[in-house]
């Protein structure tokens, strides 16, 4: 069977598996809709952060990444797992303990405020759309990538698959696809890996064979011939003070996320969210640290086997020739000298490369059979859809809970809720498809925008919350818009208006370090000259660091 | 007093414990991976310079245990703490507070 069979074939097994899974988890009540009847192992909720987390970018272009940046890819490796560590030790125990639907209902039910509700809700939607847009977009190129259909019909099968699963089961269903779509993804990730770790170093654990082959040391030595900086040297693209401040804004957004946090709301008890957050990782790092092997094996096989060629030579690679025609890759030979060369200088670099090409080109490139070719297509639109999935829930809730629920019309009745809840999904699947289909020009700058804004809004409210009891609403509600205010001043001045990077020269992506700390300093100032907040929020945050059972804050906040 | 007493106890160990933890967390990815990276690479693990291998690899390794050593810390903190009259106290206050709740919702 040829490649594009073979992907169709395993495309609409894994659909058809996705809304068998989400019709066997539909549910009835707003419980079940908003947190999955707090039902979800810890290990299977580990594995569905995990795909929640891990979306089409890390899934495809962040090996790429990583082979361009060399040393400086490592802000996304640690940025985007070193937040679990936070999540894990400052908030995911005491959120599950709060025991409500949303990040917004920890955020109004603590600062007894529905104005921090609100700042929060326009805070989680910004977020969420911001992330879900790029993700419909990635559905629609994994489509045209691999099945030579338009991007947007690609967005369209994405679109119907995801609302079937998430507005007939909600969190329920959406956490057992993800469970499903996690084992797809890492599988196609992991084939290919072993594959072109065995060829090129004779041992099949690329992290393994990364560390203790000699393609690193060969490829410094390509890299430095040919006048590239070498791969392992730090700081050749970003100076170290902008990798700092990127990586502790990527860290501190992931932890903020609320699309990640809402995940830990769906384990049985407290005990379950700290092993659960464990897990996460645990699953996210099998990919993360094979993404920066492959990285590293898939630059020096491209140099080693395109450089100093002739175009005749290079003709006769298969999949040169296959991805030539889809212009990720393409060769110019500018000097007229008959071969093509790498060159660091744009003027005269006659290989261009699109960065996806290193995880999708892999499987070719190691002589893998078309089933596993097509197996890696899966795993992207299994990457993309999950974390979607998640994200479009979050919106859901945001509107039908927190906006609807809690502030409009508390007295709406449980059936009327969750009406309201489907309703949001389907309306959240339209708006991040038309996204999806006409990406606004933030799309593209997704990881400032949604990394900073996490970081700069919900980190330090979230924290304070709960290891601060003299955080007051004042504080928060001036922290959090101060964050919020500042950052988004920044990334747009310096990423539509031209502004200069004032601040040290860090760059858009790392200001939400920056606007984390103002949070913090107003938060915990304003909180000190304004009134301590009243007895019964601070007997309920005495409740939440108590890990035992009992839910005491669901009573007594209901009243607040 | 006593009860109360051993609920701060036990938030003061989750807060050592956190800080502890924060600490190596901070050590491997700040410092080892980034600011110290430039002299770290002149040692070489396998065939890769140490500072890169840590921010690319070794770094990870250490998030995940430090989350599975707070989850397991934290167990033997709850047994601790859990002993003695810890939960039998948390219902009373559990009723303290109830009824402080049925106060406010009255008109």
């Amino acid at each position: 069977m040829s490649i594009e069979v073979w992907t169709i074939f395993l495309a609409v097994l894994s659909f058809a598996a996705y809304t068998y899974i989400g019709w066997r988890s539909r549910v009835r009540d707003t419980k079940g809709f908003f947190i999955a009847d707090q039902g979800v192992p810890s290990i299977a909720n580990g594995a569905a952060t995990a795909a929640d987390w891990m979306s089409a970018a890390s899934f495809i272009s962040m090996a790429g990444l990583i082979s361009f940046l060399g040393y400086d890819g490592s802000i996304y490796l640690m940025g985007w797992t070193g937040g679990y560590v936070l999540l894990a030790l400052l908030l995911a125990p005491y959120l599950r303990k709060f025991g409500k639907y949303t990040v917004p209902d920890f955020v109004g039910d603590r600062y007894y405020s529905n104005v921090a509700r609100g700042v929060a809700v326009v805070a989680a939607i910004f977020v969420s759309m911001t992330y879900v847009a790029g993700q419909m977009r990635g559905v629609g190129i994994v489509f045209s990538r691999f099945l030579q259909v338009p991007v947007e019909t690609g967005v369209v099968i994405g679109m119907v698959i995801v609302a079937f699963f998430a507005i007939i089961g909600g969190m329920k269903g959406i956490t057992w696809t993800q469970v499903t779509q996690y084992c797809v993804l890492i599988v196609a990730y992991l084939i290919p890996a072993f594959a072109i770790s065995l060829l090129l170093t004779n041992n099949f654990i690329p992290q393994l064979g990364f560390t203790f082959g000699d393609i690193v040391e060969r490829l410094n030595g390509l890299q430095t011939d040919l006048g590239f900086a070498a791969y392992t040297e730090p700081f050749a693209n970003k100076p170290m003070l902008d990798v700092l401040f990127i990586t502790i804004a990527l860290m501190v957004g992931t932890a903020g996320l609320p699309h990640v946090i809402v995940r830990f709301y769906t384990v049985p008890n407290v005990r379950a969210a700290r092993y659960s957050a464990g897990w996460a990782l645990l699953f996210i790092a099998i990919l993360y640290t094979t993404a920066p092997a492959i990285a590293g094996f898939a630059r020096y096989n491209l140099v080693e086997s395109l450089h100093d060629k002739t175009p005749a030579e290079v003709q006769q690679l298969d999949w040169a020739t296959k991805w030539g025609n889809t212009g990720l890759l393409s060769f110019e030979d500018k000097s007229g000298d008959g071969r093509l060369q790498f060159t660091p200088d744009e003027a005269t670099n006659e290989i261009t490369l699109d960065r996806d090409i290193i995880v999708l080109s892999t499987p070719e490139v190691a002589s893998l059979s078309p089933f596993v070719v097509a197996l890696v297509a899966v795993g992207g639109l299994a990457a993309a859809l999950s974390t979607a999935s998640g994200l479009l829930l979050v919106v859901s809730s945001a509107i039908a809970h927190d906006l609807y629920y809690r502030i409009i019309n508390p007295a709406a009745s449980e059936a009327k809720r969750l009406m309201v809840g489907r309703v949001m999904v389907g309306f959240a699947i339209v708006v991040a498809g038309y996204f999806g289909i006409n990406p606004p020009g933030f799309v593209a700058e997704v990881v400032a925008f949604a990394f900073g804004l996490a970081a700069a809004s919900f980190f330090p409210v979230l924290v304070l919350g709960i290891f601060d009891q003299r955080t007051n609403k004042e504080g928060a509600i001036a922290g959090m818009i101060s964050g919020l205010v500042f950052t988004l001043f920044y990334i747009i001045g310096v990423k539509f208006y031209g502004m200069n990077t004032w601040f040290f020269g860090i760059s858009a992506e790392g200001i939400g370090t920056l606007g984390m700390l103002i949070n913090f300093i107003v938060t915990l100032g304003v909180s000190r000259l304004t009134p301590p907040p009243p007895a019964e929020i601070q007997l309920m945050v005495a409740e939440i660091r108590n890990p035992i059972e009992e839910q005491i804050s669901s009573g007594l906040s209901e009243g607040v | 007093m006593k009860y109360h007493n051993s609920r701060q106890a036990y938030w003061r160990a989750n807060k050592a414990l956190i800080r502890n933890l924060l600490l190596v967390w901070a050590l491997v990815s700040i410092f080892m991976s980034i600011l110290l990276v430039e002299p770290l690479n002149s040692f070489q693990l396998g065939g890769v310079p140490f500072g890169f291998w840590m921010a690319q690899q070794g770094s990870i390794y250490v998030f995940v245990i430090l989350i599975f050593t707070y989850a397991i810390q934290m167990d033997r903190l709850d047994r601790k703490y859990a002993k003695g009259n810890q939960i039998k106290q948390a219902k009373t206050y559990q009723t303290t507070v109830e009824d402080e709740t049925a106060t406010r919702l009255l008109p």
